[in-house]
Formats: C-alpha cells, sequence, structure tokens
C-alpha cells in the first residue's frame, strides 16, 4: 500500500508528512514529524494523553486517522509556548505543582487550552467536567484544576 | 500487512459507489467506536470511507418541518446548537451523555446509530421523538423509523453500498418536550446499565394529550413502550400516571444479567428512569 501525503497547518506552520491510511494522527505527529509532546496512553480515546486541538476542537489523536488531517489546522502541545516563554496554563502547572510523572500534562494542558479558548471563565465544576476525559494517576486533580482556574485568572488580569 | 484503502468522498453519490463497490468497507465518522475495534482487531475493514468531507453529513438545518442532522456531525456541534436545545432538550442531552470533551469532538449521531450498540445514548431520545433515519444507496434514498433502525446488537438494516446520511426530526407541537435519563454506576463515561427517554405533548390544562416512551440497554435494541405512553396520556402526569408508565416500561423490559447489572435491577431501573424522565419532559413542556 503507498504511503499518503498528507498536508496540514500544525502549529502555525505548514506541514507536510507522509502516512499509511490507517495510520493514527497520533502516529503521524510523534513517528512521522517528532512532535513526541503528545504523548500515547490508552490508544483508545479514554485517557486523554493524546488530546489536540484540529480545526478548533479537541480530539484525541489516537482515534483520528493522519489522513483526515489532510487541509486541517491542528495545535499539538508543542504550538502552545512562544519561543522560550512558557503558555500561561504551562507556567501555572509549575507554580501550582500540578504534575508529577509528566506523561498526562501535554494532553491536560492542551485541553485546558481549548476550555479557556471556549469559556475564558469557567467555573470549578465546568472545568473539572470538561477535563473529565484526561486521567492522572499522580496527582488526584486537585491542583490540575488549582492550576488551570488560576491561569482564568491571570488571563482576565492580564486582559484588563 | 494491512492493506487498508482511505477514502474522503465529497458527495454522498461518491460514497454510495464507493461503499457499493467494496462489501468490506466502512464508513467512517468520528471513528470514536470504528477505529477501537479496528486497533482492537474486532474489525478489519479494507477501506475507511471518511463520509466528513461531504457537507450534508456534517450540517444541521432546522425549518418549519423540523431537524435534519447531518449523520456524521459530531456532538460538541450539537450540543452547542442554541435550537436544537430549545426544541429537543431531551435529545442533546443525550448526545452530551456520550463521552468526554474530546469525544464529543468526534462522536456522531449517525455513528451512535450505526454502531448500534443496545445501550446507545442517542437511541431512545430519536425515537421518542418519532426521529426518522434518511439512507442513500444504489437503489435511491429511503427513510426508516429509527427504532426499526437497529435488528440486533451491532447489526442495522443498512444493506450493501447504502448509506445513512442524516436524521430527521418532526418538528414538536406546541407545549411539547423530551427527557433522558440513564443509570450508570459512576458520575460520568460509562455505559448505560439502563435508560429512557420519554416525550409528552400537554394541552392548555396540562393534560398530557401525546406521548412516547422508549427504553435503552435492557432488550437487544431499544425498544418503544405503548403501554408506559397509554398511562401517560388523559393524565395531569401525576404520580399515578408515573407509577403506571413505570410500571409498563419494567413489564416490557427484557434485560441480560451481565456485571454491570442484574436482570431484576434492570427491570427495576427502567421503570424508575420512566418515570423521572416523564416528569422531567412534562415540567419542560408546561414552560
Amino acid at each position: 500500500m503507498p504511503k499518503l501525503h498528507v498536508e496540514a497547518t500544525i502549529n502555525d506552520e505548514p506541514a507536510e508528512f507522509l502516512c499509511d491510511p490507517h495510520e493514527t494522527l497520533l502516529s503521524a505527529l510523534r513517528n512521522g514529524l517528532g512532535l513526541t509532546g503528545t504523548k500515547e496512553g490508552c490508544s483508545t480515546g479514554d485517557c486523554g494523553a493524546c488530546s489536540v486541538i484540529v480545526d478548533g476542537r479537541l480530539v484525541p489523536a489516537c482515534l483520528v486517522l493522519a489522513p483526515e488531517a489532510q487541509g486541517r489546522t491542528i495545535t499539538t502541545i508543542e504550538g502552545l509556548s512562544s519561543g522560550d516563554a512558557l503558555h500561561p496554563l504551562q507556567q501555572k502547572f509549575l507554580e501550582h505543582a500540578a504534575l508529577q510523572c509528566g506523561v498526562c500534562t501535554p494532553g491536560f494542558i492542551v485541553a485546558a487550552a481549548a476550555l479557556l479558548d471556549a469559556k475564558p471563565n469557567p467555573t470549578e465544576e465546568e472545568t473539572r467536567f470538561w477535563l473529565a476525559g484526561n486521567l492522572c494517576r499522580c496527582t488526584g486533580y486537585d491542583k490540575i484544576i488549582r492550576a488551570v482556574l488560576d491561569t482564568a485568572a491571570h488571563n482576565r488580569e492580564s486582559a484588563v | 500487512m494491512l492493506a487498508t484503502r482511505y477514502e474522503a468522498p465529497r458527495s454522498v453519490a461518491e460514497a454510495v459507489r464507493l461503499m457499493a463497490a467494496d462489501p468490506a468497507a466502512r464508513v467512517l465518522a468520528g471513528g470514536t467506536d470504528l477505529l477501537v475495534q479496528f486497533k482492537t482487531g474486532v474489525r478489519r475493514p479494507s477501506a475507511f470511507v471518511d463520509v466528513k468531507r461531504i457537507p450534508e453529513l456534517i450540517d444541521i438545518t432546522i425549518d418549519a418541518d423540523g431537524l435534519r442532522l447531518g449523520a456524521a456531525t459530531p456532538a460538541c456541534v450539537i450540543t452547542e446548537h442554541v435550537e436544537l436545545r430549545r426544541l429537543w432538550p431531551g435529545l442533546v442531552e443525550a448526545v452530551h451523555l456520550i463521552g468526554s470533551t474530546q469525544i464529543q469532538g468526534r462522536g456522531s449521531v449517525g455513528g451512535n446509530l450505526c454502531n448500534a450498540s443496545p445501550a446507545a445514548d442517542t437511541t431512545c431520545a430519536l425515537i421518542v421523538n418519532r426521529a426518522e433515519c434518511v439512507i442513500v444507496g444504489p437503489g435511491g434514498e429511503r427513510t426508516i423509523a429509527v427504532e426499526r433502525f437497529s435488528i440486533a446488537p451491532g447489526r442495522t438494516v443498512l444493506e450493501r453500498g447504502e448509506l445513512l446520511v442524516a436524521i430527521r426530526v418532526p418538528r414538536p407541537a406546541a407545549r411539547t418536550s423530551d427527557a433522558y435519563l440513564r443509570l450508570i454506576p459512576r458520575s460520568e463515561m460509562d455505559i448505560a446499565v439502563a435508560g429512557a427517554a420519554v416525550s409528552v405533548t400537554l394541552d392548555a390544562d396540562g393534560v398530557c394529550t401525546a406521548a412516547r416512551v422508549a427504553i435503552g440497554a435492557v432488550a437487544p435494541t431499544a425498544l418503544v413502550v405503548p403501554d408506559a405512553a397509554k398511562a401517560l396520556v388523559g393524565s395531569t402526569l401525576d404520580d399515578a400516571a408515573l407509577k403506571r408508565a413505570a410500571e409498563a416500561s419494567s413489564a416490557a423490559a427484557r434485560p441480560i444479567d451481565d456485571k454491570r447489572g442484574t436482570t431484576e435491577y434492570r427491570r427495576t431501573i427502567a421503570g424508575v428512569l420512566t418515570r423521572r424522565a416523564a416528569s422531567i419532559a412534562a415540567s419542560r413542556a408546561r414552560r
């Protein structure tokens, strides 16, 4: 089976890659493009570790076929920081110690970025529901929720 | 080595041609069931026919006749749709129950129907709203009531080359509303142990003039429960009528025993959920 040629916009840059027809977007990002920030967890859409944003929608990259990316706009964890400056969510995750082993962290931060994009002022309950598809076996979630809510508060102060 | 093709047709006609030419091809909508089945070896399609590049499959239109929901429209687009939420709150809450934010970004109502799980959350809510499946195949278009679409767990009426393109739901009459409830052992993101949807129409005095009741996860396919509807019609949805409807649903249920619930438990819960959903639908219809 010949490889398929796919062109997409990834983290604001034009990108192209070759993939198998049945390959996942997760595999194409990690193995084809070297964007290993997006993690593979369960591979069945249950854990959120591979969360990416495709055309403005939060999706599990393990349940998207790589050829589906043709012409789409994709944001991965690598696209959130600007140069050496961390994204506010990344900074707040550090300040709140919202990670331990770190495997779930890129998925949480991408999912939280999608939340704050859709809802800049989420309640704690909205935040917990939105992030319910991201599993963390270390932190007990509380520090993650605090980091996200603090980022939202910080963004609002910065916007004034 | 796998030899799976990827196809992204731009029209329904092209998709039907691809599906008719290759009986081992599978339609790819959100992929939240199909790609899991593919990875676990349950399904090995010869081709993924991605229908999300076909505009009418990812489109929502609401007009005087009602709703036309493109079969592959992702759940997040449905749950954000203000008019859809206003007209069919029960249907939208059923859609909203399926999976995480990430899954909502991919999964579709058409996919939920085609996967044909007895526990599919959208099925009952569609049935009580008299929804129809619009199917296009090599022989043209046909429509079939949602309650007749799934014929067994994992099986539908779709024949070779046929594609579920849309779900049509008639516009609800005045003072009509719906509700869907399911029971799961956790607070979120699980498969229904039992589910129930109810739609009621009230007159100006609050008397129920029409009702539909459907229960899920308690039989090989979702069940319409005419006796439960009959118990509601003519009443003001008082406790006695709700109790009779609950009993009718429990009597109609023919659940299996499995790790998620016993036969007895599911039968009882089908009734409890019917009563509660009828009560919620009625309070919405009164507004």
